[in-house]
């Protein structure tokens, strides 16, 4: 048997977080399972930082139960749980050397010193930066910092990694490298990772799964492609990726937008409903058939890979329908603001969901 | 559903930073709270002599008793009324003979003695009696009995201060005085602080350092300048004052003028520098004149610093003793009525009532002052160009003359001072001497006060900064406990809303009670630096606050994550990165011990007399020409301490130069 039921490291129950009349977490209840890296992902203000503060002890919830390795932590301070954390400001301690930063937290009794040198040798390879030991945090770059911080958190091997908007105060070039780095490290350790970010690109390239969070409760969890390709909510479908929204009229079996009528696989709700579908869904095609209508392009964008076009169709009403098409596409069906083509709208990608209050 | 609250487990760091805070809090408690609440009481307490209390009966020469006398019944029986004013202070006693105008102690009379309730006390003597059982005297012993007085709480003192116009008419004084002093520096601060940011006039160090000289000398010093300068009799321009007295309104405002520059001009210049140069540039590019300039940019970005200064220098006057003490003459200021009520008449509960009316506006300069500074910091952090002057031939000439006036004001005081202390004899021998530094030859305690001052200010630096810094660590860095911090946060600010004369005698009231277990540092050393580090604990504890909270917050989740202890990260991180700020609350704290007068005047023994102390006794013995040394070996002392710390904090910033930001 391989893996058949995957041991969970981290479980969060019931948890709450009330400041004064403001209730910053409602009902979470997670979890976490070894070895895997996690990305709390959602708006700012959406309270996944205050989870991820709650799990290491730095703010304590008001209510709920977190259990790390079998054991109940739920009121346990930082220091006696067992986590290593970087913050989006690294906080590298300014006065000490690389080496100091990453030996911090290996000083005591147990260890000699030749055991942290080769430790702290160890890290700086690791992490890519092995002759920058005796330069302080300044003179280094934010990423070479980013990197000497995670350094520094995973030195004592600790059984959690929690990472608070690690890469979000870095160069977009930097970051985008960083992603890979930190991910390829997480995975070479095996060590079960937590992270906060606000990036749908970054937890979509990096976590196992994904938990999306809005107005401090937990909208869907599950792979990237899961959230991706099906999300559970109106708002997930909306935060994620771009996003057709049209309002609907829903019968058993079709929608209707404006006059046209549409097949729906993914249906259940009736009367007044969101149907969605993504700009990359829209299929440009070039004999009609099921879902196929007839539109006219009101505006092109050109975004390096693909152009996004807006599209209309009188019968639809007011709706206009994004949809990317690949160079290619543009090239052979002659597309161009004010050309007309036929496009499909295929039932197993349109979504309907509840309209938001 | 919410289950149960989940209560936070303490850690072993938790515990130990609670039990800091605890201490620092404690020690607030006891050397602020509890004295100010000694001396709240000790205003609202009365005293009075109730006679309706005893019961006496004479004797005939042959021993037979009469009838029972109540002593307030005789009292009023004759007539006119033996004893008119019942009303005294703690220390009140009243002779029982006094009722009794054809009392001899040579009578064969005999007399009963006896309170009427259980509670009546009087005394034998020393020997303490109280009850309602008759006691017989001869007449010897009978003129021995003295009455103790009863307290009462009331507002039967503050009555009495608005009702005696002599008292009352301080408070008119001390706000006038404050007023006029607070626009004359205020105008004139603003101007030079002016010239300092916005003009390309040359020698700006020096100008910068000479107008902070007056933060190094008691308050009281430019009081002996101008007693030099214009004294009606000897002064040296005395032509300049067309027959005024220095002595009285005019040299106090002068005086005052002085000693207030400083804190001023820090304060405007401050907001003067971070005014946004884009918006004098934007100004420029739509050809404003520089006058509209001046009052549509230059004033509203400056307008919380000028607030902010004029109710520092309000509170500065208002609250200051040693200079209408040296120079005020027959006016009356409410800081010395404090003075004189306590150590001239003895009366305890005026001197707390005239402290209670010192702390009203005081109080209220302080709750403005600190709303100000809010706002400024709300200026201070929007990202902003600094502004670069450009060079104006003719303004900065005249920003030049102007601001030389000034430091001539300011360094001519300091001068006359030095000058009066090298003179062996002003005005009749002109030679100069150091006979006038051999304090041994004068009151004030000699060059033994000059030690003090300076242990005392080695002290307050030393223990001050270490306890500051350390509750400022522990309000800022604890986890949780929002109760106990903000409670200790407003105790840290409390200290700067009391003036020095109030700290002094609501010690006096507090540690000076036998039944205090902590009496015993009443007239030490100890006392002295307690009071000194309180008295100055809230600029030191705004300072190290400021430089806590520009460190990042998550120093110490990482620390805890990596399970080290608090102290080592406090040792290793917090301090080293702090260091520059933990010299500027030493050298405050020292400077200020140096030059203070106002809480230890009250409190200083005749083991532990201080210099500033000694400047203000010499010159009321007459002793000006000493007193104007020992001021002068302040100014040294603390010119010094100054320079030391300047060496130091370069030091210290070119071997952290590495890890300093770079950028």
């Amino acid at each position: 048997m391989l893996d058949s039921a995957p041991s969970i490291y981290l479980r969060i129950e019931n948890l709450w977080k009330n400041f004064g009349d403001f209730t910053a977490l409602r009902e979470i209840s997670l979890d976490v399972i070894e070895g895997e890296f996690l990305c709390f992902l959602g708006p700012s203000g959406c309270g996944k930082t205050t989870l991820l503060r709650a799990i290491a002890g730095l703010d304590l919830q008001t209510t709920g139960k977190v259990e790390q390795a079998g054991q109940d932590v739920s009121n346990f301070p930082p220091a006696e749980r067992d986590f290593g954390i970087v913050f989006q400001s690294y906080a590298l301690f300014p006065n000490l050397t690389i080496e100091k930063n990453i030996s911090y937290g290996l000083e005591n009794a147990k260890r000699s010193k030749s055991e942290i040198k080769a430790r702290v040798a160890e890290l700086l390879e690791l992490v890519g930066l092995p002759d920058q030991g005796k330069k302080y945090p300044a003179q280094l770059s934010g990423g070479q910092q980013q990197r000497i911080a995670l350094a520094r958190a995973i030195a004592t091997k600790p059984g959690l990694l929690l990472l608070d908007e690690p890469l979000s105060a870095l160069d977009a070039k930097v970051r985008i490298f960083l992603r890979h780095e930190v991910k390829e490290l997480q995975r070479k350790l095996g060590i079960t990772t937590v992270m906060v970010t606000h990036d749908q690109e970054e937890a979509l390239s990096m976590a196992d799964r994904i938990v999306v969070m809005n107005h401090g409760t937990i909208e869907q969890v599950g792979t990237p492609l899961e959230i991706y390709r099906d999300p559970a909510s109106l708002f997930v479908a909306d935060f994620i990726g771009a996003m057709n929204q049209m309002v609907a009229e829903a019968t058993e079996s079709q929608i209707t937008i404006g006059n046209i009528k549409l097949h729906c696989d993914n249906m259940g709700l009736t009367g007044r409903v969101v149907a969605t579908i993504r700009p990359e869904d829209v299929l440009p095609v070039e004999v009609a058939g099921e879902n196929t209508l007839e539109a006219t392009i009101d505006s092109m964008e050109f975004l390096g890979s693909f152009y996004r076009a807006e599209l209309s169709n009188s019968e639809m009403g007011k709706a206009e329908i994004s949809a990317d098409f690949s160079i290619n596409a543009v090239r052979r069906l002659g597309l161009e603001v004010g050309a007309s083509l036929l496009v499909q709208l295929p039932a197993d990608r349109l979504k309907t969901f509840p309209e938001a209050s | 559903m919410q289950g149960p609250k989940v209560k936070a487990k303490l850690g072993r760091d938790d515990w130990a930073q609670r039990s800091f805070m605890l201490v620092i809090g404690l020690y607030l408690i006891i050397a602020l709270a509890l004295p100010l609440y000694a001396m709240l009481s000790k205003a609202f307490t009365t005293y009075h002599f109730d006679l309706s209390q005893y019961e006496v009966q004479v004797s005939d020469e042959n021993g037979a008793f009469g009838d029972t006398l109540t002593l307030s019944n005789h009292n009023m029986l004759a007539t006119p009324s033996v004893v008119e004013d019942l009303s005294t202070n703690t220390n009140g006693r009243l002779g029982v003979t006094q009722f009794f105008p054809d009392f001899s102690f040579r009578s064969p009379v005999n007399y009963r003695f006896r309170g009427v309730t259980p509670d009546a006390v009087y005394l034998i003597g020393s020997e303490r009696n109280k009850g309602p059982d008759w006691v017989e005297l001869d007449s010897n012993t009978f003129r021995r009995i003295v009455l103790r007085p009863n307290s009462e709480r009331g507002l039967a003192n503050f009555k009495t201060y608005f009702s005696t116009p002599a008292l009352f008419q301080s408070v008119q004084n001390s706000l006038l005085i404050a007023v006029i002093v607070t626009v004359i520096t205020v105008s004139l601060a603003f101007w030079f602080a002016y010239a300092l940011a916005r003009s390309k006039m040359r020698y700006k160090g020096v100008f910068r350092m000479i107008a902070m000289m007056p933060i190094l000398v008691p308050s009281l010093l430019p009081g002996i300048a101008l007693l030099y300068l214009f004294s009606p009799r000897q002064g040296m321009l005395k032509a300049l004052m067309f027959d005024h007295d220095i002595n009285g309104p005019i040299g106090i405002v002068i005086g005052s003028v002085f000693f207030t520059f400083p804190h001023a001009m820090i304060i405007i210049s401050t907001a003067l520098s971070i005014s946004d140069a884009r918006l004098f540039e934007a100004s420029e590019s739509l050809k404003a004149s520089r006058w509209r300039t001046f009052w549509t940019v230059t004033i509203p970005g400056a307008r919380y610093g000028l607030f902010s200064a004029a109710f520092v220098v309000f509170n500065l006057v208002i609250t200051d003793f040693g200079l209408p003490k040296v120079i005020g003459g027959n006016f009356n200021m409410l800081a010395v009525d404090i003075f004189k009520q306590v150590i001239g008449q003895q009366n305890f509960e005026m001197g707390a009532v005239v402290s209670m009316v010192l702390l009203v506006p005081a109080l209220l300069a302080f709750g403005i002052d600190r709303r100000m500074q809010k706002k400024q910091v709300a200026l201070l952090t929007a990202r902003s160009v600094v502004f670069e002057p450009k060079p104006n031939k003719r303004m900065d000439w005249f920003f030049f003359a102007y601001s030389s006036l000034v430091a001539i004001f300011i360094a001519g005081i300091i001068a006359v001072c030095q000058f009066a202390a090298l003179i062996k004899q002003w005005p009749y021998n002109l030679s100069l001497s150091l006979k006038n530094y051999d304090f041994s030859r004068m009151d004030g305690g000699g060059w033994g006060s000059y030690t003090n001052s300076l242990l005392l200010a080695i002290f307050t630096a030393i223990i001050g900064t270490v306890v500051v810094f350390l509750g400022a660590y522990m309000v800022e860095k604890t986890r949780g406990f929002e109760k106990g911090r903000a409670l200790f946060q407003a105790l840290a600010m409390l200290p700067m809303a009391i003036p020095g004369m109030v700290l002094g005698i609501a010690y006096i009231f507090f540690f000076n009670n036998p039944a205090n277990p902590l009496n015993f540092i009443y007239g030490t050393m100890i006392i002295l630096v307690v009071s000194t580090v309180t008295h100055f604990y809230t600029v030191s504890h705004l300072t190290a606050v400021t430089a806590l909270k520009q460190m990042d917050t998550e120093f110490e989740s990482v620390s805890q994550s990596l399970k080290q202890p608090f102290y080592k990260l406090f040792w290793r991180v917090t301090v080293p990165v702090s260091l520059p700020a933990i010299l500027s609350i030493s050298i405050y704290l020292f400077v200020n011990a140096m030059t203070t007068v106002s809480a230890v005047v009250f409190l200083y023994s005749t083991d532990t007399a201080l210099a500033s102390v000694a400047v203000l006794n010499m010159n009321d013995a007459g002793d000006i020409a000493p007193a104007a040394a020992m001021g002068m070996m302040i100014f040294y002392t603390n010119a010094g301490a100054r320079i030391l710390h300047a060496l130091l904090s370069k030091g210290i910033l070119a071997r952290s130069n590495a890890w300093r930001q770079t950028g």
